[in-house]
């Protein structure tokens, strides 16, 4: 294999690892602090994918006029749609805010996510925080059915594009600059920028916990519950928050993800199954396990769907996640970097 | 009182228990629809009215198609029952249908959802079947559903009148008597893509095929491949991609360094979607190799779901059943009377569905029955004109209609959203017609049940 073809799929799968990780990250969050098993976070990266979707739409809603030149196909006079955001701040700032619809949703969706975050704890998560296991996965489960056939009635089944903005549209050349052919090593401006994106998240999420009398609680929360209980500490709000929290990290995934793979409902639940393998294979409760496993396993993903791979093993490229993940539970049961005793009593 | 006491009670024995799940795993298996036997055929209408069953994905990823399905077999039924302004009953070459039903009985209809599952499919055409007493089946936006339910058409005895499904097993290998399909096929778009694809592209060009990994996938790749090859092209590699992949990257990303001047997307749906917009973020519409820009092809295309690749699509080639923006009298009358009535133009799912509804009518005025049997001699053989794809013959050996095929392309510059693909070229039904037996499979004999 080639040098060139080796580095192509180490900078996919860290680009795969990256979507992998944060959705990774917020269950491992939630589970860490509630201890509930969260099955509805792959509904919460696809609501956040919806978010820069209403973005767009919001930023086009048009004001119609006829153009009677023109005819639509039942032969009527053709509508012509201008946006308001046109209108109002001339063609170009109008056109350069829809063509930046992508990144501005982020702002949209932070707020959007923090309180769809917060209802979902308060108004149905919390009543199963002493349950089994098994009720609070039926119960979340259920749920990202319920949001996903929300999502389908308004939006569709089909899939809807959200392009990047223009100036990131195209490939970046790397292999010109460690001297390879031109063409031998390209890779798409947006994936870069989503890479860059999770890891900026990825520390900002460990920065708050490590560096904030915040987070430094929700960490004693996370090690003994009861024991912050007993020092006064509400530590209940907290967990809240750090609901609100994950889930405004997987809708933030979600939005940055539309121009990658244009979303329908489904896109979550896509992702919620390898994002579950991941935390398992990171460790219950390890927020840096999690981190780890999803650029482990998007690298291995990437590499078993080369072309000589899977002429030599047929259908590695369905497998592989889960046999790797296998392996390392036999050798690790607790995974990489998984903590004695948690899920375990 | 203990079993073994009692003469009349025998012991049970591991082997009574193998015996007794035996013999009623026999009786489950057995055809569960079972005539009664005052009816001459299955279903007979004594009444009034007939039902129709539209069983079409109304949930799962193809339900965007499945609703336009359903909007065209409610106009269909509203044309046959003698509402609205008819439609393609006005151009259609067969003047039976004369807006008073179906043989003088009005038109019902039942719906069921396949999900575009095969179980999910057959179980609800079966349910359509059994308790709306639904005579005939019609309906779906895949290849395995329509095998399965096409199956279950022939066991139990009514018409199947396919949907959307482009596989050649439709009415190849998996052909049955009791089913009929309108739509074109993976063999017919590789027959008519390729002298396009030489004119536009040349005759010496290396492709690199990615398949969708299921039988749909396969059909077309091997279709797109022969025809290819045959005029010189060269197969550098074929890749196939599980069904559920999403990222398409990394089998994209290695393209450009293959040799390969041509990707082939044996992709359909969601499938498509992605590894397009993948393939366009790799840089691939503007990237050269071999000295010559570098094309993407997409074999089977739908309007429906070209959208959600937006801008992607521009100048890529593919073919498709059919067009809104088709001229002729049929595509015209129906487009209007769709559009009037939903406010946007049909898709090609919704022709091909509307079609199969007035054809199985005319089959039934034509035979003077609605006996299974019956409209199936009367479908077989029968050439129309007047439904949106030129002159049209329904072929008795495997039940395939053959007609004209489009090739299309992106266009570059749509003037609405709907106006995403322009015709490149008709290709006449001669040169995609092809020998019956090449695909294998029997008909067998028609069941009335």
């Amino acid at each position: 294999m080639e040098l060139s073809a080796f580095l192509l799929q180490v900078l996919n799968g860290l680009d795969k690892g990256s979507a992998y990780a944060l959705i990774a990250l917020g269950l491992t969050l939630i589970f860490g602090t509630l201890g509930v098993v969260n099955f509805a976070h792959g509904a919460l990266f696809m609501i956040g994918a919806f978010c820069a979707i209403t973005v767009q739409r919001l930023l086009s809603i048009s004001v119609v006029t006829l153009d009677e030149t023109k005819t639509d196909f039942l032969g009527n006079p053709l509508k012509i749609r201008t946006p308001y955001v046109e209108q109002w701040f001339g063609e170009s700032i109008g056109q350069g805010l829809i063509d930046w619809s992508v990144p501005l949703a982020i702002l949209f969706a932070i707020p959007v996510m923090l309180l769809i975050g917060f209802a979902m704890e308060r108004g149905l998560i919390k009543h199963f925080y002493k349950r089994p296991h098994s009720d609070q996965i039926l119960v979340t489960f259920g749920l990202a059915i319920v949001l996903q056939e929300i999502i389908k009635a308004y939006f569709g089944a089909n899939q809807i594009p959200a392009p990047a903005p223009s100036a990131f549209i195209g490939s970046f050349d790397f292999g010109v600059f460690i001297g390879f052919d031109p063409g031998t090593l390209i890779y798409p401006y947006w994936r870069i920028v989503y890479f860059l994106f999770a890891m900026f998240i990825i520390a900002a999420v460990f920065a708050f916990l490590q560096f904030t009398t915040f987070g430094m609680v929700v960490r004693a929360g996370m090690a003994d519950r009861e024991t912050v209980g007993l020092l006064g500490i509400d530590i209940d709000k907290r967990f809240t928050i750090m609901f609100g929290i994950a889930a405004a990290v997987a809708g933030m995934a979600g939005v940055m993800y539309t121009p990658i793979n244009p979303p329908n409902y489904t896109i979550g639940m896509d992702f919620l199954v390898i994002s579950f393998v991941v935390v398992v294979v990171g460790g219950m409760g390890s927020l840096g396990g999690a981190v780890l496993a999803g650029f482990i396993l998007g690298i291995l993903e990437s590499f078993a769907s080369m072309r000589e791979v899977i002429e030599a093993i047929p259908g590695i490229n369905q497998v592989v996640i889960y046999l790797v993940a296998i392996l390392i539970l036999l050798a690790r049961p607790r995974g990489l970097l998984g903590r004695k005793g948690v899920m375990e009593s | 009182m203990s079993s073994a006491k009692n003469p009349l009670k025998k012991p049970v024995t591991r082997r009574s228990v193998l015996k007794a799940s035996a013999a009623s795993a026999a009786v489950v298996s057995a055809p569960m629809i079972i005539p009664s036997s005052a009816h001459a055929y299955l279903n007979e209408p004594k009444g009034s009215s007939v039902t129709l069953g539209f069983n079409v994905p109304q949930s799962g990823a193809y339900a965007d198609e499945g609703a336009d399905e359903l909007r065209a077999y409610e106009l269909a039924v509203e044309h046959l029952n003698g509402d609205g302004d008819g439609g393609m009953m006005n151009t259609f070459s067969s003047k039976e249908l004369k807006g008073n039903g179906i043989l003088g009985r009005k038109v019902e209809y039942v719906t069921g959802d396949t999900q575009t599952k095969p179980d999910a499919a057959r179980a609800s055409a079966r349910s359509m079947i059994e308790k709306d007493g639904a005579i005939m089946i019609t309906g779906g936006s895949s290849s395995g559903v329509a095998v399965a339910v096409q199956g279950l058409c022939q066991e139990a005895g009514v018409i199947f009148m396919a949907g959307l499904t482009h596989s050649n097993d439709t009415t190849g290998k998996d052909k049955k008597a009791n089913g009929f399909r309108h739509f074109f096929n993976s063999y017919m778009s590789g027959a008519a893509l390729a002298p396009i694809l030489a004119d536009a592209y040349g005759n010496e060009r290396r492709a690199y095929h990615l398949t969708a990994d299921y039988n749909w996938g396969y059909t077309t790749e091997e279709a797109v491949r022969t025809s290819t090859e045959e005029m010189g092209w060269e197969t550098v590699a074929a890749v196939k991609t599980p069904l559920s992949q999403t990222d398409f990257s990394s089998y994209i990303a290695p393209i450009q360094a293959s040799g390969a001047d041509v990707l082939v997307l044996n992709h359909y749906g969601a499938n498509m979607v992605n590894s397009l917009t993948s393939a366009v973020q790799f840089g691939l519409r503007n990237a050269e190799a071999n000295g010559k820009n570098f094309e993407i092809i997409v074999p089977l295309y739908s309007r429906l779901m070209a959208k959600g690749a937006g801008e992607n699509v521009k100048g890529i080639f593919g073919s498709t059943n059919w067009h809104w923006s088709l001229q002729d009298e049929g595509s015209k009358a129906f487009v209007k009377s769709f559009g009037e009535k939903y406010g946007f133009p049909p898709s090609q799912a919704a022709h091909t569905c509307y079609v199969q509804a007035l054809l199985y009518a005319d089959a039934c005025e034509r035979a003077g029955s609605h006996d299974p049997c019956a409209v199936g001699a009367a479908l077989e053989g029968f050439e129309f004109d007047g439904l949106g794809n030129g002159p049209t013959l329904y072929r008795a050996e495997d039940h395939q209609c053959f007609k004209d095929v489009l090739v299309v392309k992106g266009k570059e510059n749509p003037t609405s959203e709907f106006d995403l693909l322009e015709i490149v070229e008709v290709t006449p039904a001669a040169k995609v017609t092809y020998d019956a037996s090449i695909f294998g499979g029997e008909l067998g004999s028609c069941n009335s049940g």
